[in-house]
């Protein structure tokens, strides 16, 4: 059954109806088309889904979307402004922390929460920050020093 | 796969959670949803009714009374281990809490959702097309346990790490349900059988732990798991001790991970008024070797994991004694 949902998705307030058992995934890629946020293991062991909700790196694989109601979620498609890729996608590109670029997204929205909370995070903060978070190319040690690029240590 | 359908209620009281769980038999709790919502997703868990807790704010306290700690059910376990009062005072909790998944997942993540896991097995936990191509198991659709052919019960293990640290604190649980609520001690929340771990009725809700305090001891819980920073414990112990001088006061110590509950390893309490010397080492070892009586419930050797939980528990024992001289 539909029921009404309210939220801000990527800083602009969306209302609509959605599916009381849509997983907060299903919603923004089937319903919103925010294909950026990628569907990997389906159980919450990849960290491929990861959104911000509320500043929070959150499993969008493993959250109901009307749990979220009223709250801020921000995709991948939202760190870009203007036409213009963040410092942090910046990094990534710069660094080759892409590789296939599946856990990409789920990669800057972790490291995007960290740094919101921790602008200048040590290696290991990031190493912790992104443990929920598998390369399927194993390309970790770039993906860390993307970060630490964007967090401002020198490359 | 998609998710199957079902109604969705939003209570926010504890009580109006309960009366919504008694008016609708096929319904199930759901607080963080990391375990229940891929459970349901592959087809583990069936509900018409889902009830979301999350909005039921009487259930996210973190209170320090006079004899005790008091935490909610629903508070979740980042910030359990992010609390400063609790990593000095009540390290086993803040370490266990700590420990569970990553990041995204502790977010998420409550302190009751970790209290009340489903039971684990690499029978169990695979999709349909597996199960079905393995002709089931009894925890779900299937008959007999594969891990134990000749057993008439379930052999999926309990593999929370939250609950070993508060049975070696002496916590107590509090449960609401339709006639009111009621206190047991935690130990008693739990049973061994894989199929039904939880003595809580099917119209009871867990509100809240109490943790008495306890300045003056010594706690730390520590796990054995395939990724250091993701996984599940192959077996996980809490120990709790209080030194005085050079003789050992109190010892408790329990483990996870290692049967279909967590358990408080028995036998401990000859060796409180001694040194905890080397005899009394051996005797933790052995002791614990008793508790630890893992099946074959994970890919890794159950030999791995019945001899890692003793080495554990020595290896945290020593090192508690040693940082409370």
């Amino acid at each position: 059954m539909k029921r009404i949902l309210g939220l801000w998705i990527n800083g602009r307030w969306r209302e609509e109806a959605v599916a009381e058992n849509a997983l907060l995934l299903d919603y923004l890629r089937d319903g919103l088309g925010l294909t950026g946020t990628k569907q990997g293991c389906d159980g919450g062991e990849c960290g491929a889904c990861t959104v911000l909700i509320d500043d929070q790196p959150r499993l969008a694989c493993s959250t109901l979307a009307h749990s979220v109601a009223g709250r801020r979620v921000e995709t991948v498609e939202g760190l870009a402004t203007e036409g213009n890729i963040s410092r942090l996608q910046r990094a990534f590109h710069e660094k080759l922390g892409t590789q296939c670029g599946f856990c990409t997204p789920g990669m800057l929205m972790a490291a995007e929460g960290l740094l919101r909370k921790n602008p200048h995070p040590g290696r290991d903060e990031i190493r912790s920050a992104l443990a929920g978070n598998l390369c399927r190319c194993t390309g970790y040690v770039k993906i860390i020093e993307s970060v630490e690029v964007a967090a401002g240590v020198p490359a | 796969m998609s998710m199957p359908d079902f109604q969705l209620l939003r209570p926010t009281t504890a009580a109006d959670a309960v009366a919504m769980r008694a008016a609708n038999a096929a319904s199930r709790y759901v607080a963080g949803g990391t375990d229940l919502l891929p459970n349901i997703r592959r087809g583990l868990v069936e509900a018409s009714v889902i009830i979301d807790l999350g909005n039921i704010a009487e259930l996210t306290h973190i209170e320090f009374g006079s004899d005790a700690l008091h935490i909610g059910a629903g508070t979740r376990l980042a910030t359990i281990a992010g609390d400063a009062a609790i990593r000095s005072r009540f390290a086993a909790l803040a370490q266990a809490a700590e420990a569970v998944a990553g990041p995204t997942h502790r977010a998420a993540a409550t302190l009751g959702g970790n209290l009340c896991l489903d039971t684990r097995c690499v029978y169990y936990n695979q999709s349909e097309f597996w199960r079905e191509s393995n002709d089931y198991c009894m925890k779900l659709k299937g008959e007999g346990c594969r891990v134990a052919k000749k057993s008439k019960r379930c052999y999926a293990a309990f593999s929370g790490d939250v609950a070993p640290a508060l049975i070696a604190l002496d916590a107590e649980i509090e449960i609401l349900g339709p006639n009111g609520s009621r206190r047991i001690a935690i130990a008693d929340f739990y049973r061994d059988d894989g199929m039904a771990w939880l003595t809580l009725a099917p119209d009871e809700l867990l509100t809240g732990v109490h943790i008495p305090l306890c300045d003056g001891w010594t706690t730390a819980y520590e796990k054995v798991r395939v990724r250091g920073a993701i996984d599940f414990p192959l077996a996980g112990i809490a120990v709790a001790l209080k030194r005085k001088g050079d003789t050992l006061e109190e010892l408790r110590i329990a483990c996870t991970g290692v049967s279909s509950r967590p358990l408080a390893v028995e036998g401990l309490d000859e060796l409180k008024g001694k040194p905890l010397d080397a005899a009394a080492l051996a005797i933790i070892v052995a002791q614990t070797e008793i508790a630890a009586g893992a099946m074959r419930t994970t890919l890794v050797e159950v030999l791995y994991r019945r001899g890692v939980a003793p080495v554990l528990a020595r290896r945290i024992t020593e090192r508690l004694w040693n940082a409370a001289a």
